[in-house]
C-alpha cells in the first residue's frame, strides 16, 4: 500500500503523440470536479491493468500546478522496458477510465533559492515544465538547459523556447552541442540551486562536478526513477505473513509481494524515496542493490533491501513482511 | 587559546566544528580575535593556490596586532583588518554579493562574530550546513533581551543587566539564528527584586 496516498479515479481526456517516442496523456477526474493541487516536480503513479498483470509506473506531472482541471504526463516509449510505457502507448485511449495516485513530490523546488538552474536530459524535461509554470507565476528566477538527441526528438523544446524566451537553452547531441557544465556552475550567483533530471550518467556528472567545484550538497537536486531490473527468479520467505513468494524474472520483489497479497509500503516505486525499505531477517546469498536510498554501508550490511528495484541471488532470503 | 568544548545543551544552541580547507572557487574567511589561530592552523594544509583565491576579513578585538602580521603573510588575495564587526559588515555584504556558488565560507572566533556572519551568509543564499565554523577565544555571549529586544554584547555573567532597559536577565542557551543572539529573560519576573548573585560563567 502506498503511504498516505488515496487513489484518484480519472478519465483519459486526450492522447496526443508529440514525436516518434513520446506521447502525452491528459487526465480529468471521472465524474467531474477538481483534482488535488500539486507542486512542480510531483509525480503520480499510474495503474495499468495489462491482462493479469497490474503495472504501476511513476510519471512526473507536467501540467500547470495551478490548473486543477486536468493533469498531464508525457510517456517515452521504451521498447526494451518491461512493458509499462508500451501499454500506455498502445492500450490507453481517450475516454478510458484509469486509476492514478495522489501527487507525491520527491523533486520539489527549494523555494529559499534565489535562482533555479535546471538541467534536463531527454524525457527528464517533464518535471521542469510544471516547475517553470510554478516559478513564472511566482516571479521566480530560473534558467533551463535542455539536452536533446535531435531537434525532432526534442520533446517540447520549441514550445518552451517560445514560451520562456531567453531562459531556455537547447543542446542537440547530433550537432555536437553539449551543456558547458563547468562554466555554468562557476558563474552562478550565491543562492542558486541546481536541479537535474535525465539519464543516470547526466545526474552523476552534475553531482560529481558540482561537488568538485565546492557546491553545497543541499543546493544540488536530482530525480531519476529507476525501472526495476529484470534478473534471475528467486524465492523469498516472508516471516510476518508466513508466506513463501516466488519473484519472477521480469517482476520486481515489490510486485511479487503485492501479487501474493502482502501489504507492502511504497511511494515512488523507483528506488528514490525510501518508503519501501524492508528489514532482512536472514539470508544466504547475494543482494543486487539498485536503489539510490540505502547508504553503501547499509547495502554492504545485508540488513535492508528496497523491494521496488533491488533483487537477490542465492539460497534463502527472509524478510520482515 | 585552544578550541572550546561546550557542554551538551538544547537543540537550538549552535555547535561548532573545525575548519578545513575545502575545494572551492573562492574562500571567504571571517574571523575575530583568537579566531586568527584557527586560520593559521588551517594554513598548515593549504597551498598558495588556495590563498590566491582567499579573502580574509579580520577583527582583532582585544588581541591588537598579535596575529596581524602572520595573517598578512599567508598571501590571501584580499586581506582586511577592521576595528569592529559593525565596521566590517558592509565589506562582508559586498564580498558575498560578488562571489559565486562554489565559494567556501569559513567563520571563526567568538560566537557573536560567527553568528552574525552566518546570518549574512545564509541570507546571501548559502545553506547554513555548508558554512564551516570553529570557536576560538572568548565564550562571552551576544544576548537579546526578550523584553525590550535590545542586544547586549560580550556578556560574561549570569544574570546580567540589559544594556538597554536595565532589567536583570537570566542567560539562556535558547539561540536565535536570525538575530545571532542568545535569549535573556528577566530573572526576577515571578518575584520582583529577588535577583540572584552574579556568577561569571563566560570568559
Amino acid at each position: 500500500m502506498s503511504a498516505g496516498t488515496a487513489k484518484l479515479n480519472v478519465t483519459v481526456a486526450e492522447v496526443k503523440p508529440i514525436n516518434d517516442l513520446v506521447t502525452r496523456f491528459k487526465f480529468v477526474r471521472t465524474g467531474g470536479g477538481d483534482l488535488p493541487t500539486f507542486s512542480g516536480g510531483a509525480h503520480t503513479v499510474v495503474e495499468m491493468q495489462d491482462g493479469d498483470i497490474t503495472r504501476l509506473n511513476a510519471y512526473s506531472l507536467m501540467s500547470d500546478p495551478a490548473d486543477r482541471g486536468a493533469y498531464m504526463i508525457s510517456v517515452r516509449r521504451d521498447d526494451e522496458g518491461r512493458g509499462g510505457s508500451k501499454f500506455m502507448h498502445s492500450q490507453v485511449k481517450e475516454g478510458m477510465e484509469m486509476v492514478i495516485s495522489n501527487p507525491v513530490n520527491l523533486f520539489s523546488l527549494d523555494l529559499r533559492a534565489k535562482k533555479h538552474l535546471m538541467l534536463a536530459g531527454g524525457i527528464g524535461i517533464t518535471p521542469f515544465i510544471a516547475q517553470m509554470h510554478q516559478l513564472s507565476m511566482m516571479g521566480g528566477q530560473f534558467e533551463l538547459h535542455y539536452s536533446v538527441r535531435t531537434a525532432s526528438l526534442g520533446t517540447y523544446a520549441e514550445e518552451l523556447s517560445a514560451q520562456y524566451p531567453g531562459k531556455v537553452h537547447i543542446y542537440h547531441d547530433d550537432q555536437d552541442e553539449a551543456i558547458d557544465l563547468n562554466t555554468l556552475l562557476a558563474t552562478q550567483p550565491l543562492g542558486t540551486h541546481v536541479y537535474v533530471c535525465g539519464p543516470k550518467g547526466m545526474i552523476n556528472w552534475v553531482h560529481g562536478t558540482s561537488e568538485d567545484m565546492g557546491w553545497p550538497r543541499e543546493a544540488v537536486h536530482s530525480e531519476e526513477f529507476l525501472a526495476p531490473a529484470s534478473g534471475k527468479p528467486f524465492e523469498v520467505k516472508c516471516a510476518v505473513s508466513n508466506k513463501v513468494v516466488q519473484v519472477g524474472e521480469h517482476q520486481s520483489l515489490l510486485e511479487a509481494l503485492e501479487a501474493a497479497g502482502i501489504d507492502a509500503p511504497y511511494l515512488c516505486r523507483g528506488g528514490a524515496c525510501g518508503q519501501c525499505e524492508t528489514n532482512v531477517i536472514g539470508y544466504d546469498g547475494k543482494f543486487l542493490h539498485y536503489d539510490h536510498w540505502l547508504t553503501d554501508e547499509q547495502k554492504a550490511g545485508g540488513k535492508h533491501i528496497m523491494p521496488c528495484v533491488s533483487r537477490f541471488e542465492g539460497k534463502t532470503l527472509v524478510l520482515d513482511r | 587559546m585552544s578550541k572550546t568544548v561546550f557542554p551538551p545543551s538544547i537543540k537550538s544552541r549552535p555547535v561548532y566544528g573545525e575548519l578545513e580547507a575545502r575545494a572551492g572557487s573562492g574562500h571567504l574567511m571571517i574571523a575575530d580575535a583568537e579566531g586568527a589561530e584557527a586560520i593559521l592552523d588551517l594554513a598548515k594544509s593549504a597551498d598558495a593556490a588556495f590563498w590566491a583565491k582567499a579573502h580574509i576579513i579580520y577583527i582583532p578585538k582585544g588581541t591588537g596586532t598579535k596575529y596581524s602580521s602572520q595573517l598578512e603573510e599567508l598571501g590571501a588575495g584580499q586581506y582586511y583588518a577592521g576595528p569592529s564587526y559593525e565596521a566590517a559588515q558592509s565589506r562582508i555584504r559586498r564580498a558575498l554579493l560578488d562571489c559565486h556558488m562554489g565559494t567556501q565560507v569559513y567563520l571563526t572566533g567568538t560566537e557573536s562574530l560567527m553568528g552574525q556572519a552566518m546570518a549574512e551568509a545564509t541570507a546571501a543564499g548559502i545553506p547554513h550546513t555548508a558554512i564551516q565554523t570553529e570557536h576560538r577565544g572568548s565564550t562571552a555571549r551576544r544576548m537579546q533581551c526578550v523584553h525590550c529586544k535590545g542586544i547586549t554584547e560580550d556578556v560574561t555573567t549570569d544574570p546580567f543587566e540589559c544594556s538597554h532597559c536595565g532589567l536583570s536577565l537570566f542567560v539562556r542557551d535558547h539561540y536565535s539564528r536570525r538575530l545571532a543572539a542568545f535569549q535573556g529573560v528577566r530573572v526576577d519576573a515571578e518575584d520582583p527584586g529577588n535577583i540572584p548573585e552574579k556568577v561569571e560563567l563566560f570568559k
